[in-house]
């Protein structure tokens, strides 16, 4: 299992934890990976709002660097991977247009065929590495911890360019894989809505809204952490929860972990190892519960 | 075939008026829409339970409600598809609106966003002897906008009308666009003002909710994205929105990847220092935590940018 490793913006910049901790697991799941260096930005669907053929291009230049690779692309963030995905069924869905596309990307011999695949490490690990493998990894199964996912828009909706007719399971991915790793799913209906982070600059006050009205969802259905394959949404609901709850006039205090981080426990990494130091809200009363400290 | 309705009620009459579930179970026929059930169940089960529809056919736009937790067209939504296996099926009322009774919501909150943006054609006057003329492929490409019926089922899945509701919202911002990309109005400058301007354009998430749930394909997602893209081309007054969209891409074009300290810092930009201001304690705890870009604190551009810098030249001389 090898694939050209996209690891976006977000996991090289604000949230290194997020690289820290797939670098830690990844090797343990019989997964190969090339990171992919000379790839740009997706646009984040920012870009597009500017120009979206500009976005398609950039896109393009991407899925042509990994076909000629002749591997599939890893994402791990749910941004990357859903403006990846609409990108790539714009261009593989016209013909016409792929080719104006592929006129751009030329100068640098490369041409987009429309074969390359696009997954994001949560499918990863049900779709290719498989419950089998992924339960002989787990040593140390989270019993006991009650865990509330949160997909990240990009990651849930359009369900047309994102495959979900193909693969049904996608919409409930992140719940099959709190329960393989041995925790508690935490059901709320906020788990597929909006961080808020689009609008953070825009409109904070509605921002943080977003983010003290999920967290505190979460913690009145009885939560310990939120798990998210987004480190967009990681940035609002761990970073500006502070901000969220003061907003609020209360207290939230609801520790968020990056997917990887959550999965690396359960393999039995060390906290620490996974960057989850490094987390704005700490994890420290969660680890508690499975006798582990930072 | 039987399966489960639990329905949302709500009765206003009541004395302490409270929303509850009731649940019917029902024989259902394989072509049979959820609004079928909900009116064999008022038909031959309770005579009291309330919902608004009319053509059946989702043409009419009346039935909109949420099925298993997403709005939609009870006519458009077969029994089969929602309950397979013939379990139960969630009916609630349209969320973001103030309910009547059961599933019937009030709608005037949205009439009066649609009313806001105008929804009428301001041509050139004086008015020519025959008809305005427009070029067909611009009347085309507004085709899948006129597809709007006005059902509401995008404004009750809108996850910032849950937070705020001056939102104009989806609905009114898609009938917007439809106005200012049509060639006979002359008021696009003015269109484009009014939506630039605090709960309009710019305060949508982007979360795609409304793309996923519209019945008739309208996506008013990627109008409003339009309408942005319109209002930065047409050089409306700079928002933190549109530096935002800016700042971003110039980024992209110069590194190649994000520089986020550069895009907060060029989004609020002097005239917003003290929003700028506002990040300091969040990006403090976050040195303090060890939360430094990995490719160091001034985001060296990629090896291949001459690469990206040619893309960003060849499609914007292009278009």
């Amino acid at each position: 299992m090898k694939y050209a490793f996209f690891p976006g913006c977000v996991s090289k910049g604000a949230c290194p934890e997020l690289y820290q901790s797939v670098m830690q697991v990844y090797p343990k799941l019989g997964i190969a990976l090339e990171e992919m260096t000379t790839a740009s930005c997706t646009g984040a669907g920012v870009l597009q709002e500017k120009d979206e053929k500009l976005g398609d291009v950039l896109n393009a230049r991407t899925f042509a660097l990994a076909e000629k690779q002749g591997l599939p692309i890893m994402t791990i963030c749910s941004t990357c991977q859903g403006v990846m995905s609409q990108a790539n069924h714009r261009l593989t869905t016209q013909p016409a247009y792929l080719e104006e596309v592929n006129e751009t990307l030329q100068e640098e011999g490369l041409t987009y065929r429309g074969t390359t695949t696009i997954k994001h490490f949560l499918w990863i690990l049900l779709e290719d590495v498989g419950e089998d493998v992924l339960r002989q990894r787990i040593t140390k199964p989270l019993t006991g911890l009650r865990a509330a996912p949160f997909y990240g828009c990009y990651i849930q909706r359009p369900t047309e360019a994102l495959g979900f007719e193909e693969h049904p399971d996608r919409g409930k991915s992140l719940e099959r894989i709190i329960e393989i790793l041995g925790a508690e799913i935490v059901d709320f209906p906020g788990k597929t809505r909006c961080c808020g982070l689009p609008i953070l600059t825009i409109n904070k006050v509605n921002s943080l809204s977003m983010v003290a009205t999920h967290t505190l969802d979460a913690k009145s259905h009885g939560a310990d952490i939120m798990v998210t394959p987004c480190p967009l949404c990681h940035l609002n609901l761990d970073g500006m929860q502070s901000q969220a709850a003061n907003q609020e006039h209360t207290t939230i205090n609801l520790p968020i972990l990056h997917l990887p981080q959550l999965l690396g426990l359960a393999m039995g990494m060390d906290p620490k190892s996974l960057g989850l130091q490094r987390n704005l809200i700490s994890p420290t009363s969660a680890l508690a519960k499975m006798n582990l400290c930072l | 075939m039987h399966t489960t309705l639990r329905v949302r009620r709500f009765n206003p009459e009541q004395d302490h008026p409270s929303p509850y579930y009731q649940e019917y179970d029902l024989a259902f026929d394989p072509s049979d829409s959820v609004l079928d059930g909900l009116i064999k169940v008022r038909e031959t089960i309770d005579d009291s339970l309330t919902l608004r529809c009319s053509c059946r056919g989702a043409i009419c736009g009346s039935c909109g409600m949420r099925i298993n937790g997403h709005a939609t067209l009870a006519c458009k939504t077969k029994i089969i598809s929602v309950a397979p296996l013939g379990g139960t099926i969630d009916v609630e009322p349209m969320n973001n609106m103030p309910v009547i009774k059961d599933l019937v919501t009030d709608m005037t909150p949205f009439w009066e966003k649609i009313r806001r943006i105008q929804p009428w054609l301001r041509p050139a006057e004086p008015a020519p002897v025959a008809e305005y003329l427009a070029p067909p492929e611009s009347m085309n490409h507004l085709a899948g906008v006129m597809s709007c019926i006005m059902c509401g089922v995008c404004v009750s899945d809108c996850t910032v009308l849950e937070v705020d509701k001056q939102f104009l919202g989806p609905a009114a911002l898609a009938k917007a666009y439809r106005f200012v990309a049509d060639p006979r109005d002359v008021t696009t400058a003015t269109r484009l003002e009014a939506l630039n301007q605090p709960s309009g354009m710019w305060d949508c998430t982007r979360c795609m909710e409304c793309i996923q749930v519209c019945p008739k394909g309208v996506g008013p997602m990627d109008r409003i994205m339009a309408l942005r893209s319109k209002a930065m081309a047409e050089k409306m007054p700079a928002t933190c929105g549109s530096r935002h969209a800016e700042a971003f891409t110039d980024i992209i074009k110069h590194k190649g990847i994000l520089d986020e300290p550069m895009l907060a810092i060029r989004t609020f930009g002097l005239k917003h220092v003290g929003r700028l201001l506002g990040m300091i304690p969040m990006v403090f705890q976050s040195v303090l935590k060890g939360k430094i870009p990995m490719s160091g604190p001034l985001h060296r551009p990629i090896s291949s940018i001459q690469h990206i810098q040619r893309l960003f030249k060849r499609v914007r001389t292009k278009s």
